[in-house]
C-alpha cells in the first residue's frame, strides 16, 4: 500500500469538495483496500463517505430511493426491498460473504473493478485496465471466468457484481454530484464498455460522487439466479436477473440482466425485445435467449457460458411464469 | 547422477532388498509389534475416550501462541519481491528507492545476503528438510517464476510491504520449460524414497488383453496448492550465535538441522519451536521464508518477523503436481481381476526429488492376476512441488477407484461386490501378510449406515426437481509408517509424568490423545500428564508426515516405559510390597506399580521415590528401527459413500450426504479422530469438484494465488458428514493404532465422480470436475 492522506467527509457537498485531484472516495472499502494492497490503486488521498446517504426510503411514485452509503446487508434485509424487489435483495445476498456484505456500500458496489487474475497481478501480468496500452494477458490466459458479451480486443473482463445486475434489471437511476451540481445516470449507462480504452470504466467524471440509487416501481414478480463453481463465495459464471408482468397468457413487461458474462451488467435488450408482447413458454424463452446471445463469442476457456447463460435465462423465465411458489 | 553414486545407491537397494527378505521371514517376535502392546487389551481406561483437546481452550480464547506472534523487542518485518519470470538472471536490481523509504531499516538481495550452503531437499539426509535444493538468494539466478529476489526489512509490516513494491528488477529471460505438453517428450522413470516407482506382477498387458471385459481410462489431477488457514510465519532471532527460531513446523529437528548445514553451525546451535501451528498438511517443512528470515537476521543484527502473505505460500511453498494416469483393468465375467494396470506422468522440478507418487493405493488394493504400475516423471521450471495430504494415494485413488466402478458398470456388479470379490488374502505385490485389514467390514457397515441399497443402478434415474441425484462409492487407504530414529524423554515425578518428544501439534489432536495414551501406560489421571513437543531441543525427530507421528511416539515411549520400569524397580529397595519383582512381572496401576497378576501388591511411584529419596526419574527410550514395516503388508482402509446433486439445467455439482466408513486400528480418541476424518473428507470434496492451481504455461506463474480465487470448499459446500470406523485394533503396532491424519482424502474424490456418475450418467475423468464438464 502506498502511503496516503485519509478525510472524512462529514456530507456530500463536503465530500465533493475535499476530493481534489488523486483523491478516491472510500466507501466499505471491501474492493479497494484490497487493490491499495495490491498497489494497483495508489490514491495520494481518501475522502471517507462511509456513513453518508445511509437508508433506503420511499419515493413519492412509490419506487425506493438507496442512499449510496447504505450497507449491502442493510439493503437486502429492509422490508420494501425484500417485499417489491425480491430480485434485489437476492442478487445482494448471492454475493460475497455476511461480513462483506456487513461493510460493502451500495455506491462501492457500483464502482467495484474486476476480479481478472491478470488485473490482479500487477507485477507479473499485463494488463490494458492497469496500464493502457501494455496488452492483455487474458486473451491468451485463463479466461474461464470472462466475458462472452461487449468485450474487445483490449478487454475481455467482466463486471463483477450482483447487486448491480440486479438494479440493471430494474431500471435503477444511479444520483451523482459534483462540485458543478447533480445528474442523474441510467445505471445502465453508468459503466462503459471497454473498445481501446478498457481502463475508463465509468462515465463519471473525476471527483464526481454517487450520492444515491433510485428504482421506479417495480414489476410484479422478479427474481435472481446465480450460477457458480461453490455454493457460496465465489463470482458468477453467470447470473440472471429478470422481472415480468404478465396479462392474459401473454407477457405485457420484462426486465432482463445477465452478469458474469460482460464487461458490465447487461441488460439483455435484445432478449425483451423478442418476449415483449409475446407468448409465454420454452420456446419463446428459448428464442429470447438466442436473440441475447447470437453476438456472444467465446474465448480459450468459456465458451461453456454461452449455453449455460441460455439455459438459466430459459430456467428463469420458467420460473417468473410458472406458479408461485 | 555419477556412477559411483549409481553404484552406491545399487548396493544399499541390494542390501536393503536382502535385509526385507530376512525380515519378512522372521518371526513374529523378533519384529516390533511381534509382541502386541499390552495397552491394545485395556477396554475402560483413557484410550478410546472421547477427551477434549487440551489446547482447546488456549486456542478459543486466543492465548495460544502461533509463530508470528512472539513479541521480541527492537525487531523488523520482512516483506518479500517475488520474480515475475520463470527462467534467466537478474540483470538490475535497484534498491535506492526502497531503502529510501520511511521506516526501512535493510534491504537484502543476493548481493547483500550472507553466503550459505544450498538447503539439503527433502530424503537426501534423515533430517534434510528442504523443499529443494536450490540456493537461496545467493546469486543472479532465477529458477521459478515466484522465486524471492529481495527482502525488505522494515520498522513496520506496512513500511515492508510499500517499500517492497518499490524494488525494481530487471530480468533477462531464458529459455524455460513451462508447460506440461513440452515436456511429454522428455518423461523419465520416477524414484521415490530411493525407490523407483515402478511394479510388476506377471505379465499384465497379456492378461488384459484375454480378459473378458476391459476398462481402459485416463485420468487427470490438477496441480494444488497448500492453504493451511495460518499463512507460514517465522520470528527469528540470533542470541550469542544461537539461530532462534519460533515456526509454524511439521518437522522442527530437521529444520534445526538443515539450517545448521546451510548456515555452517551445528544443528544444536539452531533452536527451532513450534508450539501450534494452524494447519500442515505437508507444507509446513522448510521452504525459503526460514532461510530468508535467518540470513536477514544475521544481515542486519535485529530480530525479524516474516509472515508470509497468501500469495507468498502460493509463491514459494510447492504444492501437489498434476499427474495423468492411465488405468487398465481386465476382469473375468465374475469380476476377478485379471489385470489391473495404472501408469502414467507426474510433473516435478530438476531441483527437487518428489513425483506423487499415485500409483500406491494400487500396490496393495485388489487381488489381481497382474500388475503393472509405473510413475514417469517430466521436469519443469516451476516451483518444487511437495507433500500434500496423502501424496499419492490421494489423486491415485482417484484414478483407480473410478475404473472400479467403471468396470462394475460394464459387469453388471454392484461396485461394492465387485471390490470386495478382489480382497487379496495377502499382500499382492511382496506377498506378505496383512497386519490386520478389515475393508469388508468397513465395507458392510458403511452400506447400510448409508442406505447403499437405496441406489439405483441405472444412471440418470432419480431426479427430484431440478436436481438429479445419484449415490457412488470408493475404497480409500492409506499406509501405516514409522519412520526411524524417534526417541522420548519420560520424566516421572511424585505428582505425575511428562514425556517430551520432538513431534508436533498441528491442531490434529496429537497432544491430547498423547496424554492419553500415557497416562493409560503410566496408570496416571490425566491432569497429572504433561506432553511436551515441538521444540528441537528435544529428543525424537518425529517429522509430523505420513501419518505416522502416533506410531513413532508411541514407539518410543513404549521403549521409554520399559526403561523407566527397571528404573523404578533398581530403586525399589526391599520394603516395597514389590520387592524383588522383574520388569516382566509388573505392571502400571493407580498411579504406581503393582504385580502383574496380584494387582493388591500396589505401590505409589510417590512412595517409591520418597523412599529413595529422588525427586524425579528421566529416562530417554528410543523406538526400535520400523521393521514391521517389512514383516507385513500394514494398510489402512476407507469405504467411502457420497450422495451427489447435480442440476440437470446449470450442471453444477453439490455434494449432499457422505459417509466415511474406516478401518484405521484402534481409535485413540474419538472426537479428534473424527475431526481427522472429517477434515480429510472435507479437503477430498475440494479435491474432488474444486481446487486447482492456475499456473500460466506461457510463463509459469500461478494466476490465483488467494482463496478468493483459488476455491476451496466453503461451509455450504460440506454437508453432513457421517463417520464410522471398525475399532478393530491392529495386533502389531503401537497402542493397535494406525494413522489416521490423511486416509480422509483418500477414495473421497472417485467416491465424489462415481456419485455425479450415477447422477448424470456423465463420467468426469479430469478433476476438479466443475459444471462445464457436466452441461
Amino acid at each position: 500500500m502506498t502511503p496516503l492522506r485519509y478525510a472524512r467527509a462529514v456530507d456530500a457537498q463536503d465530500a465533493v469538495l475535499q476530493a481534489t485531484t488523486g483523491a478516491t472516495y472510500l466507501g466499505g472499502g471491501t474492493n479497494l483496500v484490497d487493490l491499495m494492497r495490491e498497489t494497483i490503486e495508489r490514491p495520494e488521498k481518501l475522502v471517507d463517505v462511509s456513513g453518508l446517504a445511509v437508508g433506503v426510503e420511499e419515493t413519492e411514485n412509490g419506487g425506493l430511493m438507496i442512499g449510496a452509503g447504505t450497507r449491502n446487508t442493510a439493503i437486502a434485509a429492509h422490508p420494501l426491498v425484500r417485499q417489491r424487489y425480491p430480485v434485489l435483495a437476492r442478487a445482494i445476498l448471492a454475493g460475497a460473504s455476511a461480513q462483506i456484505r456487513n461493510m460493502a456500500t451500495a455506491g462501492g458496489n457500483l464502482l467495484q473493478r474486476t476480479r481478472c487474475a491478470y488485473f490482479y497481478d500487477e507485477s507479473g501480468s499485463r494488463c490494458n485496465k492497469r496500464q493502457p496500452g501494455q496488452g492483455c494477458d487474458a486473451l491468451g490466459g485463463f479466461n474461464r471466468n470472462h466475458a462472452i458479451l461487449g468485450a474487445s480486443d483490449a478487454c475481455v473482463a467482466v463486471h463483477p457484481s450482483d447487486m448491480a445486475v440486479a438494479l440493471a434489471s430494474l431500471d435503477a437511476v444511479v444520483h451523482t454530484r459534483t462540485s458543478k451540481g447533480e445528474r442523474q445516470i441510467a445505471l445502465t449507462e453508468l459503466h462503459r464498455l471497454p473498445g481501446d480504452h478498457p481502463d475508463i470504466e465509468t462515465v463519471l467524471e473525476p471527483g464526481e460522487l454517487v450520492t444515491g440509487i433510485s428504482l421506479p416501481p417495480a414489476l410484479p414478480r422478479s427474481t435472481y439466479r446465480k450460477v457458480r463453481d461453490r455454493s457460496s463465495y465465489a463470482f458468477a459464471l453467470v447470473s440472471v436477473a429478470g422481472a415480468i408482468d404478465l396479462a392474459d397468457g401473454h407477457i405485457r413487461d420484462v426486465r432482463l440482466a445477465l452478469g458474469g458474462v460482460a464487461p458490465r451488467p447487461w441488460r439483455a435488450y435484445r432478449a425483451e425485445d423478442v418476449l415483449r408482447g409475446g407468448p409465454i413458454g420454452k420456446v419463446a424463452f428459448a428464442a429470447a435467449a438466442d436473440a441475447e446471445l447470437s453476438h456472444a463469442q467465446a474465448l480459450r476457456d468459456n465458451g461453456f457460458k454461452i449455453e449455460l447463460a441460455r439455459r438459466t435465462i430459459v430456467a428463469v423465465l420458467d420460473e417468473l411464469t410458472g406458479d408461485p411458489a | 547422477m555419477s556412477i559411483a553414486k549409481d553404484a552406491k545407491g545399487l548396493a544399499q537397494g541390494m542390501a536393503q532388498s536382502l535385509m526385507a527378505k530376512a525380515v519378512a521371514l522372521a518371526p513374529d517376535n523378533w519384529v516390533p509389534g511381534g509382541v502386541p502392546d499390552p495397552l491394545i487389551g485395556r477396554q475402560h481406561g483413557h484410550l478410546g475416550r472421547a477427551v477434549s483437546r487440551i489446547d482447546g481452550p488456549l486456542k478459543v480464547s486466543g492465548t495460544a501462541r502461533f509463530a508470528a506472534d512472539f513479541p521480541m523487542s527492537d525487531m523488523v518485518y520482512a516483506a518479500i519481491v517475488f520474480s515475475t519470470i520463470a527462467k534467466g538472471r537478474i540483470v538490475r536490481l535497484d534498491t535506492v528507492r526502497a531503502l529510501a523509504a520511511d521506516g526501512v531499516v535493510e534491504v537484502m538481495t543476493y548481493r547483500n545476503a550472507p553466503r550459505l550452503a544450498p538447503p539439503p531437499a527433502f530424503m537426501s539426509d534423515p533430517k534434510a528438510a528442504g523443499g529443494d535444493s536450490l540456493p537461496v538468494m545467493q546469486d543472479d539466478q532465477v529458477h521459478w517464476n515466484g522465486q524471492p529476489v529481495a527482502v525488505v526489512l522494515a520498522q513496520t509490516q506496512e513500511q515492508a510491504n510499500h517499500a517492497a513494491s518499490l524494488v525494481d528488477v530487471t530480468y533477462e529471460s531464458a529459455p524455460a520449460v513451462t508447460a506440461f505438453e513440452d515436456a511429454r517428450a522428455n518423461a523419465r522413470p520416477a524414484m521415490f524414497m530411493g525407490q523407483p516407482l515402478h511394479d510388476e506382477k506377471g505379465k499384465a498387458k497379456a492378461a488384459l488383453d484375454a480378459s473378458a471385459v476391459r476398462i481402459d481410462a485416463t485420468y487427470r489431477t490438477p496441480r494444488h496448492n497448500h492453504n493451511a488457514i495460518e499463512l507460514h510465519a517465522v520470528t527469528v532471532t540470533w542470541q550469542d550465535d544461537v539461530l532462534r527460531i519460533h515456526d509454524a513446523s511439521q518437522l522442527v529437528s530437521h529444520t534445526a538441522w538443515s539450517l545448521g548445514q546451510m548456515f555452517g553451525i551445528p544443528e544444536d546451535k539452531v533452536i527451532v519451536t513450534s508450539p501450534y501451528v494452524g494447519g500442515g498438511f505437508g507444507g509446513k517443512c522448510m521452504w525459503q521464508h526460514h532461510v530468508l528470515a535467518a540470513a536477514a537476521a544475521q544481515l542486519c543484527g535485529r530480530p525479524v518477523r516474516l509472515v508470509l502473505s497468501r500469495e507468498g505460500v502460493y509463491r514459494l511453498v510447492g504444492g501437489r503436481s498434476l499427474t495423468e494416469q492411465q488405468v487398465s483393468l481386465g476382469a473375468d465375467a465374475d469380476g476377478r481381476l485379471k489385470a489391473l494396470i495404472q501408469r502414467g506422468l507426474t510433473a516435478k522440478t530438476p531441483s527437487n526429488v518428489m513425483p506423487e507418487p499415485f500409483i500406491l493405493a494400487a500396490r496393495s488394493s485388489y487381488a489381481a492376476e497382474t500388475i503393472e504400475l509405473d510413475v514417469h516423471t517430466v521436469e519443469l521450471d516451476l516451483l518444487a512441488n511437495t507433500f500434500m495430504r496423502a501424496p499419492g494415494e490421494s489423486v491415485g485413488t482417484f484414478a483407480l477407484e473410478s475404473a472400479m466402478d467403471e468396470l462394475a458398470e460394464a459387469l453388471n456388479i454392484d461396485p461394492i461386490e465387485l471390490r470386495i470379490r478382489n480382497e487379496p488374502e495377502v499382500d499382492p505385490l511382496n506377498g506378505l501378510p496383512f497386519s490386520s485389514r478389515r475393508i469388508v467390514d468397513a465395507w458392510r457397515a458403511g452400506a447400510q449406515a448409508f442406505g447403499w441399497e437405496r441406489r439405483s443402478v441405472v444412471p440418470a434415474s432419480r431426479r427430484e426437481g431440478e436436481w438429479l441425484i445419484g449415490m457412488g462409492c470408493a475404497k480409500g487407504t492409506y499406509p501405516y509408517y514409522r519412520m526411524p530414529g524417534g526417541a522420548a524423554r519420560l520424566t516421572l515425578t511424585p505428582k505425575g509424568a511428562s514425556v517430551g518428544i520432538a513431534a508436533h501439534e498441528m491442531g490434529m489432536g496429537t497432544a491430547t490423545a498423547q496424554v492419553q495414551v500415557t497416562a493409560e501406560r503410566l496408570g496416571l489421571p490425566i491432569e497429572a500428564v504433561d506432553f511436551e513437543y515441538g521444540a528441537s531441543t528435544l529428543p525424537g525427530p518425529v517429522l509430523a508426515g505420513g501419518s505416522q507421528q502416533t506410531a513413532a511416539i508411541g514407539a518410543a515411549v513404549i521403549a521409554a516405559h520399559r526403561l523407566l520400569i527397571k528404573e523404578l524397580l533398581g530403586i525399589i529397595g526391599n520394603d516395597s510390597p514389590l520387592a524383588g519383582l522383574k520388569p516382566d512381572h509388573v505392571a502400571c496401576r493407580d498411579s504406581g506399580l503393582c504385580k502383574r497378576d496380584d494387582p493388591e501388591r500396589h505401590e505409589t511411584y510417590a512412595s517409591i521415590l520418597a523412599r529413595a529419596g529422588q525427586n524425579s526419574i528421566e529416562v530417554v527410550g528410543e523406538g526400535p528401527p520400523p521393521l514391521e514395516l517389512m514383516h507385513w503388508s500394514m494398510h489402512s482402509h476407507a469405504a467411502m459413500f457420497c450422495e451427489a446433486r447435480v442440476n440437470a439445467i446449470t450442471g453444477e455439482p453439490r455434494v449432499s450426504r457422505f459417509l466415511g466408513s474406516f478401518d484405521c486400528g484402534r481409535i485413540l480418541n474419538p472426537k479428534t479422530a473424527t475431526s481427522q476424518f472429517r477434515g480429510g473428507i472435507i479437503m477430498g470434496l475440494g479435491l474432488a469438484l474444486m481446487e486447482e492451481s492456475q499456473i500460466d504455461e506461457r510463463n509459469g506463474r500461478v494466476m490465483n494465488p488467494s482463496l478468493s480465487a483459488y476455491h476451496v470448499p466453503v461451509h455450504m459446500d460440506v454437508p453432513e458428514i457421517d463417520v464410522i470406523w471398525t475399532d478393530i485394533p491392529d495386533p502389531h503396532t503401537p497402542m493397535g493404532a494406525r494413522g489416521i491424519g490423511e486416509i480422509g482424502i483418500t477414495g473421497t474424490a472417485a467416491a465424489v465422480a462415481n456419485a455425479i456418475y450415477n447422477a448424470t450418467g456423465k463420467r468426469v475423468r479430469d478433476l476438479p470436475i466443475t459444471l462445464d464438464k457436466l452441461l
